[in-house]
């Protein structure tokens, strides 16, 4: 283990706050040999990332190392100051980072930053950096590089930016890379192809590369070792298949079970010992609806043009039961959130009809729909929890709004009623509620979102990525909320996203639209499980799977 | 690149298209405004307070103000169609003359004073922002403060006690020039440019020396927005991700700074330089006054205080068409500057 080429020692690394130092890591021991890639699992807030900062001493001026060492080649990391430090970065280890667009400077052509790379560590001329910056847009696979040279971070695709950052990270063959999530908000088959570059790059250099994310799955399809963080420390060194067939910390365990795989049923998302207060919900068994209902909702031939361009949705035709659960899977750029507001009546389609309950609805102005009967009946969850409620509201005013606004209630007594009884039925603490979002966790913003949504008592909730910004043991507990409401009170689900595990677990039926435009649609399971086109097969074969234990611990 | 400056130039014909009725409108108000402002030209313009009834309605009916509002608004458009904007009663010349005399002057001035203001600015907000909370922070902003609260009128004459009757190291502070120099052939109208193309170094010397105090004490003045500005964005430029990203390659500190940072950071500078620039060229007419500076401003003020009508209808209107020019090359600096506004 002596030709270990990073060790990290008991690392400690603490922030100044207002309120006085905190610790976000706290002992932290790891090692990664020569061209190994290590995967660092853990949630949001669980110091993986400031590990890594810590280690290419990126550490923002309120961070300090308080403990420990980082061995990198036997030369403590920590201790190195002016040009042995910039020497380090970029030469010996490099950094590629979560948000490829803002990684980039956006007014500097990205050939020429490539070429900054390149000068700051080699005496070479500028003709000879432009060419060699070139070389490297050849190497991460962009197409028509010669053009690419002076494009700017905005004319790239996000894809895109981050093989540029990939390229700046390798241009001066550093021996260790760190990853922090590359490839979330990316895609899913973006990400399955820069995922894919990224390791095949790594392997064919020899480099070492550890792979920060909070995704199991995608550390388990590249790393064959995967170091579980929680909370400052690490609680679980394995190999993926030993991770998911035996995990040994309790922690483990639950982040296990509660990232989506492609066989996992939704009661699954949580330990057994937290599953049984849910399977009683589930094990009743739902009516089937009246031969000859009416359908809830029916969508005709909707299409959107926005000013300039190809249309955005184009010859869109679906029907939902009451009820049921619906998903919409798709890239980006695929139509499906302008879909799913045009649904919901947040903007206006350019043809075709929405009909809801019978009655007509896709020709009311989006501008006037808040005044129409049906608007408390169609109810949207938004992505980003953060963003989507007003940080000037307690919990229970957001609540309280729609309340207000659409069923005209007073202040007083029944109004606290109706939103604590929202509050629970959402499992939001009473407690909570006079408290604004920003003293709020995500998952207990995510419930506030919902809790709002569901306040008049909606027929359709429509939800756009309601999981995207949340942990995944924070998603599980909300896609089984939602599953739960659904059930008991009869809500259809309309469920936006691009997270085909999820779906597959959720939803009844599913819709795979490609540049707006359906390409496939059918029963969740039938359609993952032999999806009919090789852009839905594409999509499937794109979500990194951790079947390996899984089928291990069926089979036990 | 072609393209993005293409798109930049349609961009700045189109604002300068949709600023014409704006123009109109300050026109209109404008003479709108010197009519209900109480005074009496004709009063004014009389030959003594013992003018006779007569004298004054026949100076009224040479004016023109005998006739009623819309139809004297009438003929002021059709004048200004022409490209006659009237003559000054105070100075007996076409009012066109008089500011074509007196805008290099304030020019001169402005530019000056904004590239002082720019070069001091700039450097004090980077360093500033480089150690947020520092001694250095707050000296700046302390600089900042004194800047901005001490009025222009007071600085200038402070900075006349020191320099001119304390140390004696600047001239006479009257005007551009002094009275014995002889003026170079007028080529651009900024007597230091003139002077440096006539081969003048003597009296370029003395034409700096001149315009330097005024510009200092205009330039105090607005440092304090400028050098704000560059700290406020500097700091958010310098904890972006793509700075993170110059520090992960190891960039050296002047490129992350200076190349990545400041590049970044100046971008609203330009759009605050163009707005402090405008507001520059109209309101330092206390500056003018103490310097006895020969600009528009001043001529407008004392136009404005005998109820000289054309002089101040003039001077509104050349200040809005600058202020329409002035942004248009803002917007163009931009789009050059940053290559992402060509998209829509």
């Amino acid at each position: 283990m002596s030709e270990d080429l990073l060790r990290i020692e008991d690392l400690h690394v603490a922030f100044s706050t207002r309120r006085g130092m905190v610790e976000a890591v706290r002992g932290v021991s790891l090692n990664v040999g020569a061209g190994e890639m290590l995967g660092l699992v853990g949630e949001s807030g669980s110091g993986k990332s400031v590990t890594g900062f810590a280690t290419t001493r990126l550490l923002d001026a309120a961070g300090r190392v308080t403990g420990g060492k980082i061995l990198f080649r036997g030369q403590d990391v920590t201790k190195l100051r002016g040009d042995d430090l910039r020497h380090l970065q970029g030469a010996a280890m490099s950094m590629i980072f979560q948000n490829p667009r803002a990684a980039l400077n956006p007014i500097r052509a990205i050939g020429l930053q490539i070429a900054d790379a390149i000068l700051t560590h080699k005496r070479i001329s500028k003709d000879a950096a432009r060419a060699e910056a070139l070389e490297l847009l050849r190497a991460v696979q962009i197409r028509d590089p010669e053009a690419r040279m002076s494009a700017y971070p905005h004319e790239l695709s996000g894809g895109m930016c981050q093989r540029v950052m990939i390229a700046i990270a390798i241009s001066c063959n550093p021996a260790l890379l760190i990853a922090d999530e590359p490839t979330t908000g990316l895609d899913v088959t973006t990400q399955k192809v820069v995922m894919d570059l990224l390791a095949d790059i790594a392997a064919a250099r020899g480099m070492a590369a550890i792979l920060i994310t909070h995704d199991l799955g995608l550390a388990a399809r590249y790393c064959r070792r995967i170091a579980v963080m929680e909370r400052g420390r690490i609680v679980e060194e394995a190999s993926p298949g030993t991770l998911f067939s035996t995990p040994q910390h309790a922690y483990t365990r639950r982040l296990v079970a509660a990232s989506p795989t492609a066989t996992s049923r939704i009661e699954d998302l949580v330990t057994e010992e937290e599953r049984e207060r849910y399977a009683a919900v589930v094990s009743k068994p739902r009516p089937a609806p009246a031969h000859g209902t009416p359908p809830l909702l029916e969508v005709r031939k909707l299409a959107k043009r926005f000013d300039q361009g190809a249309a955005a949705v184009a010859d869109f035709s679906m029907t939902m039961a009451g009820g049921e659960s619906v998903g919409l899977v798709g890239e980006s750029g695929s139509g499906k959130s302008t879909t799913s507001r045009m649904i919901c009546r947040l903007i206006d389609p350019s043809d075709g009809d929405i009909v809801f309950d019978g009655q007509s609805i896709g020709h009311i102005a989006s501008r006037d729909f808040h005044r129409s009967p049906l608007r408390k009946d169609i109810q949207m969850v938004f992505q980003d929890p953060n963003e989507s409620l007003n940080p000037r509201f307690t919990a229970f005013d957001c609540i309280a709004h729609p309340l207000m606004r659409l069923e005209g209630m007073r202040a007083g007594d029944a109004l606290r009623q109706r939103v604590e009884e929202c509050a629970e039925r959402v499992g939001l603490p009473l407690d909570l509620l006079p408290r604004f979002p920003h003293q709020l966790s995500g998952g207990q913003k995510a419930r506030v979102g919902i809790a709002r949504a569901i306040a008049c008592r909606p027929r359709l909730l429509v939800l756009d990525e309601p999981t995207a910004a949340l942990d995944v043991s924070v998603q599980a507990v909300v896609l089984q909320l939602l599953d739960r409401l659904r059930r008991q009170n009869d809500i259809a689900l309309l469920f936006v996203s691009h997270d085909l595990n999820v779906v597959r677990m959720l939803c009844d039926r599913t819709i795979v639209l490609r540049n707006g435009g359906i390409v496939e649609q059918g029963e969740s399971r039938a359609l993952f499980d032999n999806p009919k086109t090789d852009y839905t097969r594409r999509l499937v074969e794109a979500i990194p799977h951790i079947d390996t234990g899984k089928a291990l611990a069926a089979a036990l | 690149m072609t393209t993005g400056l293409g798109a930049t130039m349609v961009r700045a014909g189109r604002r300068l298209l949709s600023s014409l009725p704006a123009l109109f409108g300050v026109l209109v108000f404008t003479f709108l405004l010197m009519r209900v402002l109480p005074g009496d030209p004709a009063v004014f313009f009389a030959s003594g307070p013992n003018a006779g009834k007569e004298e004054i309605e026949l100076i009224r009916k040479q004016m023109g103000l005998d006739k009623s509002v819309p139809e004297q608004l009438v003929f002021y458009l059709s004048d200004i169609g022409h490209g006659n904007l009237g003559r000054s009663m105070m100075t007996g010349q076409p009012v066109l003359k008089d500011l074509r005399e007196r805008l290099p002057a304030s020019l001169e001035l402005t530019f000056t004073a904004l590239l002082i203001a720019l070069i001091a600015a700039v450097p004090l907000g980077v360093i500033a922002a480089l150690r947020p909370g520092s001694a250095v922070d707050h000296g700046v902003r302390l600089f900042c403060a004194l800047g901005v609260c001490v009025p222009t009128f007071v600085s200038g004459l402070l900075l006349i006690y020191v320099f001119y009757y304390l140390l004696g190291l600047a001239p006479d502070p009257t005007g551009r020039i002094d009275v014995f120099t002889s003026l170079p052939p007028q080529r651009t109208g900024f007597l230091s440019i003139d002077f440096l193309l006539a081969g003048d170094v003597e009296g370029w010397w003395a034409a700096c020396k001149q315009l330097i105090l005024p510009a200092v004490s205009m330039a105090l003045f607005v440092i304090a927005p400028l050098a704000r500005i560059t700290r406020a964005s500097m700091l958010v430029s310098l904890g972006s991700d793509f700075v993170r990203t110059a520090r992960s390659v190891g960039l050296s500190w002047r490129k992350v700074v200076v190349t990545y940072a400041l590049r970044n950071a100046i971008l609203p500078v330009i759009t605050i330089a163009g707005i402090v620039f405008s507001t520059m060229l109209g309101a330092n007419v206390l500056v003018e006054k103490v310097f006895s500076w020969p600009g528009v401003a001043s001529y407008a003020l004392d136009a404005l205080l005998s109820s000289d009508y054309a002089p101040v209808q003039g001077f509104v209107l050349l200040m809005a068409s600058l202020f329409v020019l002035v942004n248009l090359v803002v917007d163009i600096c931009y789009g050059i500057a940053d290559p992402r506004v060509s998209i829509e």
